[in-house]
């Protein structure tokens, strides 16, 4: 097991390699620079490119950005003056993970929940119900769902704060507008995934030893089910807690999500290559995670890894 | 193995000497411990009515040996699973008759009333083995599940039990075996552990489902073998269904033949094996491969196709196929007409009436002579 992590290990390193290096150069294959959209004297701006080391060869500024991974530096933003990248994710990195994280156990735990009572009711109002949420849950974008829910529960109805990051309150809006689809997405999947174990054949037998029906459920039914899931969920977490635009613009969240977004627009090199780098390796982490939990749920795939010591 | 042979000339009352009722157990005095009588069951889909079982009526008694055979879709299992409670409803609709099943009638149970009783006192076998043991759940533990929701055990007692099981029906190493998935047991052995499962409550009704059929000849035999010595050892009733003649003539007693939903013949074994009745009885019989015939032609077969169960025929369902059929087959379906002591046939040739029954007094070369 250990050396199958170990290799897992090495694998995710390389494939950050390959993203850091598809990322340098996709970055300086789009046109214009960091300057472009502010009006410069050219004796200024060779200054400033001497300053962040735009004026070396391509290859130099590669072995530099390479180097300073290394190190765990993600180098000074170009746009945000004076602060580091690794500063800036630091900041905004916790205030998306806590929204993201919210929104994740909600849209699961009830995703899942409503996608086992829609299979259970196969054919039946609650079934109809649940795939009406899932159905608006997939096809309303995010955008949409919030200004609804900031109009009608923050204006309106006045029960909750419409925008600004302060205290659990205001979490609870962002939250849910970020979890709908993911909910969604659970919900589809889980009820497919439960139709489909609940006609095995292992069913029928757990049913024929006598087992109640929350028995059959449980333990032979979701434990089962709940296999396929798992595997999206440490993608999703990875997507989900890195923030996003929209949601946080609209809710006047400081999140990390604007930074992904702008550092582009603004070909803020070392923001995008730091956002770029720090996404991935979330990213890779989770899915390493799913790995290892997959293991842990289904006993083929464990020893499966135990034979490979 | 050889020694396990020689139990199998046991007859029924030392079958029955072996089962003094256990205690705790609510075995009634009662000969028959099952009874099916007239039963009808229909699915509804899309295109009908599909009426599978039409009228079925037979019946096990306590500590006996009962199978019922019949080619693929004549409604055997449908019968069973009827009796476990298994069918699903819908589509399936229970259109009337009874279950009676140690004195009570089944399909008067509520679903809860059911689930104490399936795994209880009745357990069930299936077809597939490799895919009816949860994946994800130690085989011992599936084991031990149903000792813990039937009987008043503690976690560990069940595990013990579970171990215990394994070792009766010969899996080599239980202790270890508990504890392994199902992916680790091979085909044989994963029917094995299912038979461990539903006997491990000890029920006084085992029910299978054609337990050989997915399983590669040598294996077969291993798994008869099993279940002759363990219905010895245990003394319980085995309802087996079946379409292979072979496996039913090892195992079973008594037999029933059924087609298209219908019980067209029951008897002894010998009743049927060597003196068979029904025109359809006698086909399936010679459908069967010998080894130890010296003719080399082609294997017989019954031409035609079985009806369809959407619109059952008025008459005998086997009339179509029937080289004897008279006109009265194609509009009369025909009642059982008493041959011997247990021995019925559903068939017009039979019937006092009919002056030239091609059956009649040629008993002796009737079915399968013994070679």
């Amino acid at each position: 097991m250990s050396r199958y992590i170990l290799r897992r290990f090495g694998f995710m390193l390389i494939s950050l390699w390959v993203i850091v290096t598809a990322s340098f150069i996709l970055m300086n294959a789009v046109p214009g620079g960091p300057f472009t959209s502010v009006k410069l004297t050219p004796l200024v701006e060779k200054q400033l490119e001497r300053k962040y080391g735009l004026d070396k060869p391509k290859w130099q500024q590669y072995i530099t950005v390479l180097k300073n991974l290394c190190s765990f530096d993600l180098g000074l933003s170009i746009r945000e003056r004076g602060r580091s990248v690794n500063d800036i994710i630091k900041n905004t990195f916790p205030v998306s993970a806590v929204l993201g994280l919210e929104a994740l156990t909600f849209a699961v735990t009830l995703g899942l929940t409503l996608g086992i009572i829609a299979a259970l009711h196969r054919g039946k109002a609650l079934d109809y119900t649940a795939i009406i949420i899932a159905v608006i849950g997939v096809s309303v974008p995010n955008f949409v769902v919030a200004s609804v829910l900031q109009y009608v529960v923050g204006y309106k109805l006045n029960l909750l704060p419409i925008a600004r990051w302060e205290s659990f309150k205001h979490t609870i809006l962002p939250a849910f507008a970020l979890g709908l689809g993911t909910l969604a997405t659970m919900t589809r999947m889980m009820r497919s995934s439960m139709l489909e174990v609940l006609s095995q054949d292992y069913i029928r037998t757990a049913k024929a030893k006598g087992l109640t029906s929350a028995q059959i459920v449980w333990r032979h039914g979701v434990r089962n089910a709940i296999l396929p899931i798992v595997t999206i969920l440490g993608p999703l977490t990875a997507a989900i807690t890195t923030g996003t635009l929209v949601i946080e613009r609209m809710f006047g969240i400081p999140g990390l999500g604007k930074y992904f977004v702008e550092s582009i627009y603004n070909r803020d090199y070392p923001m995008i290559m730091g956002t770029t780098v720090f996404y991935s390796a979330l990213l890779l982490f989770m899915t390493f995670l799913v790995d290892i939990t997959y293991g842990l749920i289904d006993p083929r795939i464990r020893i499966a890894k135990g034979k490979g010591d | 193995m050889v020694e396990r042979m020689e139990h199998t000339t046991t007859n029924k009352e030392f079958n029955q000497a072996l089962t003094p009722g256990k205690p705790g157990k609510p075995v009634k005095p009662a000969e028959t411990l099952l009874s099916i009588e007239d039963l009808h069951v229909s699915f509804h889909t899309y295109a009908g009515e599909v009426r599978a079982v039409r009228g079925v009526t037979y019946s096990v008694e306590q500590g006996g040996s009962l199978a019922v055979v019949g080619e693929s879709g004549c409604g055997k299992t449908v019968t069973v699973q009827t009796v476990m409670g298994l069918t699903p409803i819908p589509p399936g609709h229970i259109k009337g008759g009874k279950v009676i099943f140690n004195g009570q009638d089944l399909l008067q149970l509520s679903e809860k009333q059911m689930q104490s009783i399936r795994g209880k006192h009745m357990g069930m076998i299936f077809q597939d083995p490799m895919t009816g043991l949860n994946p994800t759940m130690a085989v011992g533990r599936q084991i031990a599940e149903t000792v813990q929701r039937h009987q008043n055990v503690s976690r560990g007692e069940a595990m013990e039990r579970a171990v215990e099981m394994l070792s009766l029906v010969e899996i080599p190493n239980p202790r270890v075996r508990a504890n392994q998935y199902p992916h680790q047991f091979s085909g044989g052995m994963r029917q094995r552990a299912m038979i461990a499962m539903a006997l491990a409550c000890e029920p006084l009704l085992l029910i299978a489902d054609e337990p050989t059929t997915s399983l590669d000849v040598t294996i077969q035999s291993q798994i008869l073998d099993l279940l002759q010595n363990l219905q010895e050892r245990l003394g319980m009733t085995i309802l087996l269904i079946s379409h292979n003649l072979g496996v039913v003539a090892r195992l079973s007693k008594s037999i029933v033949v059924m087609y298209a939903g219908k019980v067209v013949e029951t008897g002894s074994s010998s009743d049927i094996f060597y003196n068979a009745a029904h025109p359809y009885t006698r086909a399936l019989l010679r459908s069967v491969p010998r080894m130890d015939r010296e003719i080399r032609g082609e294997l017989a077969s019954i031409p035609g196709t079985p009806p369809d169960l959407f619109q059952p025929p008025e008459g005998c369902a086997f009339a179509p196929r029937c080289k004897y059929a008279m006109k009265v087959c194609t509009k009369c379906d025909a009642q059982p007409i008493k041959l011997g002591d247990n021995h019925y046939v559903s068939c017009w040739l039979h019937h006092e009436a009919n002056p030239n029954n091609p059956f009649e007094n040629k008993s002796e070369n009737g079915g399968r002579n013994s070679d």
